[in-house]
């Protein structure tokens, strides 16, 4: 943590409920970030184009304007990194703001910590641009997926994996950090024809986790967001 | 003095009585002996003075007839526009009740209460369109003359010789708020008839001269004064039941009247109206059904009806009751009812019968003990028949043609037997024709077959043949036994076949009210119900049927039951209403709203009116008759009390739910307060302590007070999801967002929520690699998963293991969460599952909803969770999920493919 040195990092905060604020403001800039507020939608709005925030964290239920509605209009013009801070019970509307381009979200109530350790996870996966050809090896715990050469290896040894497999391994590598959805997934690997066929993922995951994970059922890497997708977790 | 408090019960009625006045408009009745006393008159002063008092008085109906005084008192005051009534091609003009009802005057003045509205009308009589005015809480003014009160109908005839038909009943003289007596000296009235100041009308000059004879005028003076006296007397009564003053009449006596004879029930209903009234009595109204009964024809039948409805009408109780000995049911009745006094009326047959069948005034006599009997008197034929018209004779001529026809058929075959067999045995086949015509057709016809056959035997068989003459005398005795015996034996056989069929007739109506009242019996619900009743009503009947049902607000709306066709003409949408309001009958047959094709029942039960019966026949004469129309109110009867049982079960159950739902939040309330306010009570304090400046604490004491806030605080979150996920569940609200799954990312997951509060348990995951997928919500099987874990990391010694597996049986999946720890003990296997319970309320921070929402959730799913004790120690707890027989299919790749990464 010490070694991420963040003091100009710049984060814009759309909330409107005052204690969320306060109990934030006191802490994230201890943290090393210059924390920008709006209490509504179209002041976050204003604020993330004025400002050009590195990282936006955004409450899912504001008062003017609907959460998910701001993600998209956000997402038209930036790829900047956005944490939605969810309440519980919002499965669908989460799934909803993932598929709108979110790059993760955070249940209340949640800790510090937790909250540091996702906007970490977003900022390295919005710096570093994964899947492009500049960086064709891709490595997490101890899998590597060398890209250029289509080959996978645990541990050294190289695995077989299936072209649906490689290909559900590969983008969630694309995207690693950040949760990918189902419909997603489908859509990238299976085609936009299967975005209704949640049970292919499933299948798949399943055989990826067992070539892939040392306990398929307490994943490492393949971690599983219960109803809403996959992410591939790094650290 | 004590006992001559006021009846706390009387008073009670009294309020009640005055209450139910205060909605009720007020009746005032202008009294008088006869026509030409000024009733009009006086009615129309007493309006206007009202009207100078501010209220809003309208004429509704007022017959001045023409005369100068009247009508210039008419004047001034408003007057309710009457309505056009075409019939038989003339026009009629008369009072308009809707009219009435909907301006709504505050006082309304309607002359001539006992006069017949013209055909069409809501009513038959004026008195009934005045008593709903009353209802609708319109205050009305009306005039009567004496000879126009049902009850006094009789004297009145026997005075003057003339008889009114248009009678109003004695009931609405008695209720009437206030009755005025317009009284004029007989010689007055006799100068007012000679100037011409009273309305006669021309063609019944003649008749009406001879009414107004200062006799008759003297006594129908005297008649109307007697009334208004009683009517005081009433009011007397009432005055002294309210200052307790203390009744001097000795205990209540009860009268029993007996209508069966036809023709003079009307006027012993009459007798027993006066006497019940001079003794302040109670009295009850009773026809004997006897089975010869029903070989009467129906004009005769109803009449019995009829005279009861009459008795009702004038204030008696009613009822009808079966069997052949008169004497002894009245006698039985009596006793049950602790009747005083009986009353019948005077036999009219002969002696020589009396002695042979024996007299129901002799068995009363000599059965009755301490009850006394009256026998009175009263001129047959008196009353004329109360209904006319609805019923047809049966036609009875033509049994006769049967009798002689057997007889004939008798004479032809005793023709033939002649030559070879005596006379004795002639007889025999004319006796066996005789019978047989006694068993088929009934009395009369058997009558003339033995006086026939009689005559045949003697005019074929007897020589001189072809003569009635006889040679021998001896005949004439042959003649006279043989007579004899053939009216004994068509007696016999006549009266054992009515029995039969009485009895016949009894056990259908039986056969089809048990079978009724055994279907309703096993059904439930109040539309279910309506429609098994209506279903045997119709067939019993053969009627169209319809059931009206209320909703909250008291309005009725057909129901649609299934198989009922009955096409309600709009315009009698409102009957059903009525009906129900005035809990009486209306439709065909009754007194209002006749013109209807339908009758309508209402549906009473002891607490008030439950629905409306509409029946409609092709046959209405067949539904009237009256003892099909009294099954038919039986058949009403019985389903209204299955339909009241229904709607008080209904109630019953709601208040259950209710008591049910407010002891459950009795218990949510204590039970979150307390286990809310405990981590709440920490997080307060230990908060507090660290702001507290003026005593700083240690680094490491402060460490260690936000440590427990924020573990109460995660106590608390998981608390408040516990309490929404129930509150969901019990709301119905949880609505599964169901996907496939693999079970092993489900419990991946909650392991992984879990993590940090199970973290010294290892836990073991055992799962077959081919585990179909299943379709479930996966977010709340987590949750359940979640709950599992908590639990048994809660209950068992730290770092004792906890399994949890999964495998298929009997086409479910089978989850199991095992742990080491203290295990549920024997007994509490089932209640651990109720809502609130916990099996160590002081151990855990919990509030006893955890497994209750394992088992909504599973169950929701179409699984079960159970708990067994696992050998060794601890529990297994196991749930099931079914495995979808459609199994999401996913194309298999080609294995050309395969090595797709060199």
């Amino acid at each position: 943590m010490s070694s991420t040195r963040s003091h100009d990092v710049t984060v814009l905060l759309i909330e409107d409920e005052a204690e969320i604020r306060r109990f934030l403001r006191s802490t994230l800039p201890a943290h090393g970030y210059r924390l920008y507020e709006a209490t509504t939608g179209s002041d976050g709005l204003a604020q993330a184009s004025a400002r050009n925030p590195d990282i936006i964290l955004l409450d899912l239920g504001l008062s003017d304007m609907n959460g998910t509605a701001l993600i998209e209009k956000i997402r038209a013009w930036s790829n900047m990194p956005i944490i939605v801070l969810s309440a519980r019970d919002q499965e669908q509307v989460k799934v909803q703001a993932f598929d709108l381009g979110a790059d993760d979200y955070i249940t209340k109530p949640f800790g510090v910590e937790e909250l540091l350790a996702r906007m970490r996870a977003a900022l390295r996966h919005a710096n570093r641009p994964v899947g492009d050809a500049a960086e064709p090896v891709y490595t997490f715990g101890n899998v590597t997926v060398d890209l250029g050469r289509r080959q996978v290896c645990v541990s050294g040894t190289e695995i077989h994996l299936t072209p649906i497999e490689y290909k559900l391994l590969t983008t969630l590598v694309r995207y690693a950090g950040k949760v990918v959805t189902h419909r997603q997934l489908l859509k990238e690997v299976w085609g936009p024809l299967h975005v209704e066929e949640g049970h292919y993922v499933r299948v798949y995951m399943r055989q990826l986790r067992n070539k892939i994970e040392a306990d398929p059922t307490q994943p490492r890497h393949l971690v599983t967001e219960l109803g809403v997708g996959y992410r591939l977790r790094t650290e | 003095m004590e006992n001559q408090r006021p009846d706390p019960d009387a008073l009670l009625r009294r309020v009640q009585a005055e209450e139910a006045e205060q909605t009720r408009g007020k009746l005032k009745i202008f009294f008088g002996a006869t026509a030409g006393v000024g009733k009009t008159y006086a009615m129309l002063q007493a309006a206007h003075e009202q009207q100078r008092d501010g209220i809003d008085v309208m004429i509704g109906w007022v017959e001045t007839h023409g005369r100068a005084e009247t009508e210039a008192l008419v004047q001034g005051l408003p007057v309710l526009p009457s309505r056009e009534v075409v019939y038989g091609g003339s026009r009629l003009r008369d009072f308009d009740l809707d009219a009435a009802l909907s301006r709504r005057p505050q006082l309304l003045l309607m002359d001539e209460l006992a006069h017949t509205n013209a055909p069409g009308s809501r009513h038959p009589k004026r008195w009934q369109d005045v008593r709903e005015l009353l209802q609708a809480g319109i205050h009305v003014y009306t005039t009567v003359n004496v000879q126009h009160i049902e009850g006094l109908n009789d004297a009145v005839a026997q005075i003057t010789g003339i008889r009114v038909s248009e009678t109003v009943p004695d009931s609405i003289l008695e209720q009437a708020d206030d009755v005025e007596l317009v009284d004029l000296p007989p010689d007055d009235l006799l100068q007012r008839l000679k100037d011409g100041k009273v309305y006669l009308p021309d063609q019944a000059q003649h008749a009406i001269k001879h009414f107004f004879r200062k006799g008759n005028l003297i006594a129908l003076r005297e008649m109307a004064l007697r009334r208004t006296a009683e009517r005081v007397d009433q009011q007397m009564e009432v005055y002294r039941r309210d200052h307790a003053v203390v009744a001097t009449w000795p205990a209540a006596e009860t009268i029993l009247v007996c209508v069966n004879l036809k023709s003079r029930g009307p006027m012993l209903v009459r007798a027993a109206r006066k006497m019940a009234t001079g003794l302040h009595a109670r009295w009850i109204a009773v026809y004997v059904q006897t089975s010869k009964h029903l070989r009467l024809p129906d004009l005769e039948r109803s009449q019995g009806v009829e005279t009861l409805r009459l008795a009702e009408r004038m204030g008696a109780e009613t009822a009808t009751l079966t069997g052949d000995d008169v004497g002894a049911q009245l006698l039985a009745y009596a006793r049950s009812r602790n009747v005083t006094k009986i009353i019948v009326g005077k036999p009219l047959r002969s002696r020589w019968k009396e002695w042979l069948f024996g007299s129901v005034v002799d068995d009363l006599v000599r059965g009755s003990g301490d009850i006394d009997i009256y026998v009175m008197t009263g001129e047959a034929g008196a009353g004329k028949p109360l209904v006319a018209g609805l019923l047809q004779p049966t036609s009875e001529r033509r049994n006769y043609g049967y009798a002689a026809a057997v007889l004939m058929a008798c004479t032809a075959l005793s023709w033939v037997m002649a030559p070879y067999f005596g006379q004795a045995n002639l007889i025999m086949v004319y006796l066996f024709g005789v019978v047989v015509v006694a068993t088929r057709w009934g009395r009369g016809p058997s009558a003339l077959a033995s006086l026939m056959s009689v005559a045949a035997f003697d005019f074929f068989f007897i020589p001189p043949y072809y003569s009635f003459a006889v040679a021998d005398v001896q005949y004439l005795l042959t003649f006279a036994v043989m007579l004899v015996v053939a009216l004994l034996i068509s007696r016999l056989a006549a009266h054992t076949s009515q029995q039969a069929e009485a009895a016949l007739i009894r056990e259908r109506r039986t056969a089809a009210l048990y079978a009724m009242s055994r279907e309703l019996i096993t059904q439930r619900g109040v539309e279910r119900l309506a429609s098994v009743a209506s279903r045997h009503i119709q067939d019993v009947f053969h009627c169209q049927v319809a059931v009206f049902l209320p909703d909250r607000d008291g309005r009725v709306h057909l129901h649609r039951g299934d198989a009922l066709h009955f096409d309600l003409d709009p315009k009698e949408a409102g009957i059903s209403q009525w009906v129900f309001d005035h809990k009486e009958s209306a439709g065909h047959g009754t007194n209002t709203l006749s013109g209807s094709e339908s009758l309508y029942l209402p549906l009473l039960g002891s607490h008030g009116t439950v629905g409306v019966l509409a029946v409609r026949s092709s046959n209405p004469a067949e539904l009237l008759a009256p003892e099909q129309l009294h099954l038919l109110e039986t058949f009403a009867n019985q389903m209204a009390l299955a339909l009241e049982r229904a709607r008080l079960a209904e109630e019953t159950q709601e208040a259950h739910v209710q008591t049910e739902t407010e002891r459950m939040r009795n218990a949510v309330l204590s039970s979150v307060s307390h286990d809310l306010r405990t981590p709440l009570a920490t997080i307060v304090g230990a908060s507090s302590a660290i702001l507290n400046t003026t005593r700083p604490l240690s680094i490491e004491s402060q460490q260690e007070l936000v440590r427990s806030i924020s573990d109460e605080a995660g106590r608390l979150d998981r608390l408040l999801k516990n309490l929404l996920d129930m509150t969901k569940l019990e709301a119905g609200a949880m609505q599964l967002r169901k996907e496939w799954h693999a079970l092993e990312e489900v419990v991946g997951t909650a392991l992984a929520r879990v993590k940090s509060r199970i973290a010294t348990h290892p836990v073991s995951t055992a799962f077959p690699d081919d585990l179909p997928l299943v379709l479930v919500d996966g977010v709340l099987i987590e949750q359940v998963l979640i709950n599992l874990l908590e639990n048994a990391a809660k209950y068992s010694p730290p770092a004792s293991p906890i399994d949890v597996t999964a495998s298929v049986r009997d086409g479910m999946i089978v989850i199991e969460v095992a742990d080491r720890g203290l295990g549920i003990p024997q007994g509490e296997e089932r209640r651990i599952f109720e809502k609130f319970y916990q099996l160590h309320p002081d151990r855990e921070g919990g509030v006893g909803l955890g497994l209750t929402i394992c088992r909504g959730i599973i169950e929701s799913h179409g699984g079960r969770i159970w708990v067994e004790s696992r050998s060794g120690s601890g529990s297994i707890f196991r749930f099931t999920l079914p495995i979808e027989k459609n199994q999401p299919t996913v194309e298999p790749e080609q294995n050309g493919l395969d090595r797709a990464a060199t």
